[in-house]
């Protein structure tokens, strides 16, 4: 293990890097230590509050697995309609005309700027009083209209940038045995760019999953939403139901995310590509930078 | 036309909203860069513990974050950061939710930007002997620093938007303002209007501003 | 050839994500007997009044009234289909008819009443708060503006603090009544507010059982009715099976089994029509 940052540790340092890890683990055990003597202090370890986890499928049937389904729906749903709105938004803006760019900026930017939540309130709240949509169904639309509106303008750069890595060498030659614009992008530029921005896309994916969580917030029936009444069920283990959860959420995005990074390494290995691949790297909202 | 405001605190919820974006993004930043730190240190079990620290983090949503603050330090481990003001306490935990889930992505912004300085400068620096905290404060971080302004940027505006997720346990930020008033008052597309206009107007200019700052403060290489 | 293998592993896991969830869209009604099916909308969380139970079955005293007045109007047990009615959606679901009627801890309520008919009152409850059991200090509403209260994001129990019973207490705001007893049980909240037949399925849960009490303040009248489409013929005949639970006395036994353990010092039947202001 070496690294241009520090040397390859001698004697002294790794003697001094024993004793970071003996007190980082010290402190680590303290602090553990406390909050597991706290909470069987507050009897939140009894296994009463556990055991419907492990020896009850009912708690997985008919609380965690549907609303898990309801992520995963409401996120799929999204990413289909966002992904061919975003390519469109990030075409257009390409554009070489002012009318169709300039637009297509102001949409991109603005739903950028707001956040997704204010979108779903704004979505639900619209959906009730102008449309006619049955309340089963309402925090559904709603919820992935947000994701839509928002992600669409994300995945909108996602695309413009995977378009703009792309050598200049690829639209020149296109131009030179005269392709038209539209031919140049559709048999050139998007095949191409697709692969580079494959594992933008991914993790972009991971993003519109842990989104639908705020659709608890509007009643959307989702996984996070299961917690209450999952926790009036089994007598209020709300910090059991909490900590399952939440660990389903980092298996599935994990694995997404692990994905996404297999991808990208994958692709940047890859001899044929022209070596423009966006990064999977995270960003809070994932806007590809 | 917008006598519909009448009664309510815009201003003081989009003041709130301001508060937690600049505490935690300075909370963020200080954390982040410790753990960006412990990630290419030296030491293997903290190497491994910002790792995981990450990992496990930004694969968790946001809102089970910041109710899990509430629930679960608060109500359950009865942690209530110094304040006996139901308020206080529930704003300092959206701060400290924001802090911890933020970081994460400052963290990784970091790194990448610690990838951009090139290798000579930190073996010139160690073969002067300095130690790896001195490479990595005096020579490595302010350069990476100043690379990575832009993709911080984008950090700083997401979490002005995550903000709004504080809502969920009772902060009185726009987004549960918004939410109040939808359901009180008739106006649902100039209420929204408003709430939109005012994060633009928040997220938008940071954006331009540190947009120019970015260019400025890149290292020409 | 490599780059062909990435995209093709990039379809199958979006192919896998879409089937998934195409199963999991399909799941209807367990399509029974092909008989005639009345849709009725209760809450899915209120242990006591209406709760979902592990089985996919529910209980409560909104949903054994509901049940009995279903059976009176010519359907089984079976032949109901149960919604779940959240607050805010209550008047748009009857509008709308996508239930037949609504038994959910629906107080009666002039702004209510503008927009749908309300059969009853079956069940006067009155907003009341949850303490711990050795707490003594709540008397009346007023001993309430130093405690911390808590209760959920935009119920008119929250309002009702705010605007008139104790405008000083501390409200800490959740979207769910269950989150606040976690806090209620570590004593980082003081009381739990809403309304009393509520609070009494709360303080009856197992789990519970000898934590809490109601300070029995009875602040407010609910008067909790079923709630159906404006105009609709039901209204007469829910308001007949409703007089006949009572006559029957099977009201009183629902009201014994769900309120029962909670010592809830409940509120004899009301008289049909009779709303309690």
């Amino acid at each position: 293990m070496s690294s241009v940052l520090y040397d390859t540790p001698g004697p002294r340092a790794k003697r001094r890097n024993i004793l970071y890890s003996v007190v980082f683990l010290v402190a680590a055990a303290a602090v553990a230590w406390w909050v597991l003597s706290q909470l069987s202090d507050k009897n939140q370890l009894d296994w009463e509050k556990w055991k419907p986890f492990f020896t009850d499928s009912r708690s997985w049937t008919t609380y965690l697995w549907p609303g898990l389904e309801n992520t995963l729906k409401a996120a799929a749903i999204s990413m289909v309609i966002a992904l061919p709105l975003g390519a469109f938004f990030g075409i257009a803006r390409l554009s070489d005309h002012l009318s169709v760019r300039i637009p297509s900026t102001a949409v991109v930017e603005f739903f950028r700027a707001i956040p997704v939540l204010i979108l779903m309130i704004f979505a639900n709240a619209a959906y009730s009083q102008f449309s006619n949509l049955s309340s089963d169904e309402r925090p559904l639309y709603a919820v992935v209209t947000g994701l839509v509106l928002y992600n669409s303008s994300v995945l909108a750069e996602v695309v413009r940038s995977g378009i703009q890595a792309l050598p200049k060498g690829q639209s020149e030659a296109a131009y030179a045995i005269g392709l038209r614009k539209g031919q140049t992008m559709r048999s050139i530029l998007l095949p191409q760019s697709v692969t580079a921005m494959l594992p933008a896309i991914v993790s972009q994916l991971v993003v519109i999953l842990k989104d639908t969580a705020l659709g608890s917030i509007i009643t959307y029936p989702e996984l996070l939403a299961a917690i209450r009444p999952m926790s009036a069920a089994y007598g209020a283990n709300t910090i059991a139901c909490f900590t399952i959860v939440a660990v389903i959420y980092v298996i599935v995005n994990f694995t997404l995310t692990t994905f996404a990074s297999w991808l990208e390494k994958r692709l940047r290995r890859g001899k044929k590509s022209t070596g423009a691949v966006l990064s999977a790297a995270p960003t809070p909202d994932g806007a590809a930078v | 036309m917008f006598d519909f405001l009448e009664g309510y605190d815009l201003l003081g919820a989009f003041w709130v909203t301001v508060q937690l974006t600049a505490l935690s993004a300075v909370g963020s930043l200080i954390w982040g860069t410790l753990l960006a730190g412990m990630r290419v240190g030296p030491v293997p079990l903290l190497r491994g513990f910002g790792t995981a620290y990450v990992n496990v983090v930004r694969n968790i949503p946001l809102v089970v974050i910041i109710v899990f603050t509430s629930l679960g330090l608060y109500q359950t481990l009865g942690v209530s950061l110094g304040s006996d003001i139901v308020n206080t306490t529930n704003f300092r935990l959206a701060v400290l939710g924001l802090v911890a889930y933020t970081s994460a992505f400052v963290c990784e912004a970091l790194r990448s930007g610690i990838n951009t300085v090139p290798v000579g400068q930190a073996e010139a620096a160690r073969a002067l002997g300095l130690s790896f905290g001195q490479v990595l404060t005096l020579v490595v971080l302010p350069q990476a620093f100043r690379s990575v302004v832009g993709p911080l940027t984008s950090v700083l505006i997401a979490l002005t938007k995550n903000t709004t997720v504080a809502s969920a346990i009772g902060v009185a930020e726009a987004a549960a303002l918004m939410k109040d008033m939808i359901e009180n008052e008739a106006q649902l597309i100039l209420i929204s209007a408003v709430f939109a206009f005012g994060f633009v107007c928040l997220t938008l200019p940071t954006g331009l501003i540190l947009g120019w700052v970015g260019k400025k403060a890149a290292v020409k290489r | 050839m490599k780059r062909r293998k990435v995209t093709a592993a990039a379809s199958v896991a979006l192919a896998l994500a879409v089937t998934a969830t195409a199963c999991g869209g399909s799941k209807n009604d367990n399509g029974s007997s092909g008989g005639k099916k009345i849709t009725i909308g209760i809450k899915f969380d209120q242990p006591g009044l209406g709760q979902k139970t592990p089985d996919g079955t529910y209980t409560g005293f909104d949903v054994d009234v509901a049940t009995y007045v279903a059976k009176q109007l010519g359907y089984k047990a079976s032949d109901i289909q149960w919604k779940e009615a959240k607050s805010a959606d209550r008047e748009t679901m009857l509008q709308r008819g996508d239930v037949d009627f609504i038994a959910a801890t629906y107080s009666i309520t002039p702004e209510r009443e503008k927009k749908v008919d309300f059969a009853g009152p079956y069940l006067l409850a009155h907003q009341d708060v949850l303490v711990r059991a050795d707490d003594n200090s709540i008397k009346s509403a007023k001993d309430l503006n130093s405690k911390k209260l808590c209760s959920v994001t935009g119920s008119t129990s929250a309002q009702n603090i705010r605007d008139t019973l104790a405008p000083k207490a501390q409200l800490q705001n959740y979207g769910g009544y269950s989150e606040c007893l976690t806090g209620l049980e570590n004593k980082a909240i003081d009381a739990l507010t809403t309304d009393d037949s509520i609070l009494a399925g709360y303080a009856a849960q197992s789990a519970f059982k000898g934590k809490f009490k109601l300070a029995g303040l009875k602040m407010t009248n609910e008067n909790y009715g079923i709630g159906v489409k404006k105009g609709s013929p039901l209204k007469a005949k829910i308001n007949k099976a409703l007089e006949k639970m009572v006559a029957d006395k099977s009201w009183q036994k629902a009201v014994e089994a769900n309120f029962g353990p909670a010592n809830y010092q409940y509120e004899p039947a009301p008289k049909i029509g009779n709303v309690v202001k």
